[in-house]
C-alpha cells in the first residue's frame, strides 16, 4: 500500500511537516516494497490554495492513504474523490508513525479545518 | 478629494475618523470599503438605499470536452482546478476571475458563468453620500467590491473619505492605490506601533502622501506619537480616550452630530486634512 505524508527532510530519519498543503516535501512510501520516494512540494510557496495543489500531487502519486498531522476542507475535497483515506499522525517522526500505521494503530482524521486561509488563520 | 483611512489592525479608529471627517464636511461621500465587515452604515443609517448586486465570473466545465491536459490547472495560480479520477473540480471561492484558464483551454471545455459575491448599498445620510460594500459570507476577495465602490467616486470633485479594510493586504491596496492622501490612525501602545509600521510601510510603497492621527490618546506617554517624531511624520490630530466618545460610538451616534467638542475637534481636524492635501498637490502635482 502507498503512503504519502509531508515531510521536513528527503530522509526517513526525518520528522513529519506540521502543515500539509506548504510542508517542503512528500514522502511517498510504498509498505509492501518498503521503498521511499521523496517529491517537491510545488504548492508550498502558492499565493493561495496550496492545499488543493498539494493534494493534487499526492493523488498524481497514487498514493492509497496520507498520514498528516491536520488537513484542510479543500485539500480533502480533492483527496476525497482520489479515494485517499486521511489518517493523523501520532508522532513526530516518519517511522514512528509509519510502524504505528502497520499496526492499526493510526485512526482516520475527524476534524478537517475550515483553513488558514491568506494567513490570518488561527490553529 | 479621496483620503484614505488606515490602520494595521482592526479597532483602532478608522471608522471613527472616517465617519466624524466625512460628516463635519459640508458635502461628503463615505465609502465603506471593509466589505468583510462594513459598519459606517450603522452610524450614517443611511436613507433612500438603492442596492447593486456584484457578480464575478467562474469557470465551469464541459466534461465531455475535457480531456484532461491540466493546462488550466498548471495556469491556475490560485490552484483553483484540480483534475481527480478524470474529472476536472473548480473551487469557486479560490477562483479570482481572471479568465485564464478559459483563455488556455485548448479544446474549448471551459466557459464562464457568473456567481454573486455581494452588492454595494448606495444612501444618504444628511450631508453625506454613504456607500457600502458587502461581500458575502465565504467569498475569498473582496476587490472586485472595493473595484466598484472606488469606481463611483472616479470622476467625481466632493470631498470622499474612504473607509479602509484593516492590515496592510490586497483589499487596503486596492482601496489606497488612487488616494490623494492617507491617514494612519494608531493606538498609544507597542503593539499600535507595530501596527501603525505596517501601514506606514504601505503608504510609503505606494508613494503616497500620508499624516497620522493618535487615537485613543491617554496624559502618559504614547509610543505612537514618539515613533512619528522619530520618523518625522506628520501628526494631523490627537483623539482623547474619552468616556463621552466610548459611550457615543458604543450606541452608533456620530460625535460631530452630537457633542460640540467633537464637532470643533474634528472641523479642525478636517480642514488640517484639507490643507496637507492641497500642500501635497502643490509639493507634488
Amino acid at each position: 500500500m502507498k503512503l504519502a505524508m509531508p515531510v521536513n527532510d528527503k530522509s526517513i530519519e526525518a520528522s513529519i511537516s506540521d502543515t500539509f498543503g506548504r510542508t517542503s516535501y512528500f514522502l511517498i512510501y510504498d509498505t509492501e516494497t518498503q521503498k521511499s520516494v521523496f517529491v517537491d512540494n510545488s504548492a508550498a510557496n502558492s499565493q493561495g490554495g496550496a492545499g488543493i495543489k498539494a493534494a493534487q500531487i499526492v493523488v498524481d502519486h497514487k498514493a492509497e492513504a496520507l498520514l498528516t498531522p491536520q488537513c484542510g476542507e479543500n485539500a480533502a475535497k480533492v483527496l476525497r474523490p482520489g479515494n485517499i483515506k486521511i489518517y493523523k499522525t501520532q508522532y513526530v517522526s516518519i517511522k514512528d508513525n509509519i510502524a504505528a500505521f502497520n499496526k492499526g494503530e493510526l485512526s482516520l482524521i475527524e476534524q478537517i479545518h475550515s483553513g488558514f486561509h491568506a494567513g490570518h488563520g488561527e490553529k | 478629494m479621496k483620503i484614505a483611512v488606515l490602520s494595521g489592525k482592526g479597532g483602532t479608529g478608522k471608522t471613527l475618523v472616517s465617519v466624524n471627517l466625512a460628516a463635519a464636511a459640508s458635502e461628503s461621500i463615505y465609502i465603506d470599503c471593509d466589505v468583510e465587515e462594513p459598519n459606517g452604515h450603522l452610524f450614517f443609517k443611511p436613507d433612500d438605499i438603492v442596492l447593486e448586486q456584484i457578480m464575478v465570473k467562474v469557470p465551469v466545465v464541459d466534461e465531455n470536452k475535457c480531456n484532461g491536459c491540466r493546462t488550466c490547472s498548471d495556469f491556475c495560480k490560485f490552484n483553483a482546478l484540480a483534475y481527480i479520477n478524470n474529472k476536472l473540480i473548480v473551487f469557486d471561492e479560490i477562483c479570482h476571475s481572471c479568465g485564464g484558464c478559459v483563455l488556455f483551454c485548448p479544446k474549448g471545455a471551459l466557459s464562464e458563468k457568473t456567481k454573486r459575491i455581494g452588492q454595494v448599498e448606495y444612501g444618504t445620510s444628511k450631508n453625506v453620500t454613504v456607500i457600502t460594500g458587502r461581500l458575502n459570507t465565504g467569498e475569498a476577495s473582496g476587490i472586485p467590491i472595493i473595484k466598484k465602490l472606488l469606481h463611483y467616486v472616479k470622476n467625481k470633485n466632493t470631498i470622499t473619505f474612504i473607509d479602509s479594510p484593516p492590515g496592510s493586504a490586497c483589499s487596503v491596496m486596492e482601496s489606497v492605490k488612487d488616494v490623494d492622501y492617507c491617514i494612519l490612525v494608531a493606538e498609544p501602545t507597542l503593539f499600535g506601533v507595530h501596527n501603525l509600521t505596517m501601514v506606514y510601510d504601505l503608504v510609503k510603497l505606494f508613494h503616497k502622501p500620508y499624516g497620522v492621527v493618535l487615537n485613543k490618546c491617554l496624559e502618559e506617554e504614547n509610543p505612537a506619537e514618539k515613533f512619528c517624531r522619530e520618523k518625522n511624520i506628520k501628526i494631523l490630530g490627537k483623539i482623547p480616550f474619552d468616556h463621552e466618545l466610548g459611550m457615543m460610538n458604543s450606541n452608533a451616534l456620530i460625535a460631530v452630530r452630537n457633542s460640540k467638542p467633537y464637532k470643533v475637534l474634528f472641523a479642525s481636524l478636517l480642514q488640517t486634512v484639507i490643507g496637507e492635501v492641497q500642500h501635497e498637490t502643490i509639493v507634488n502635482p
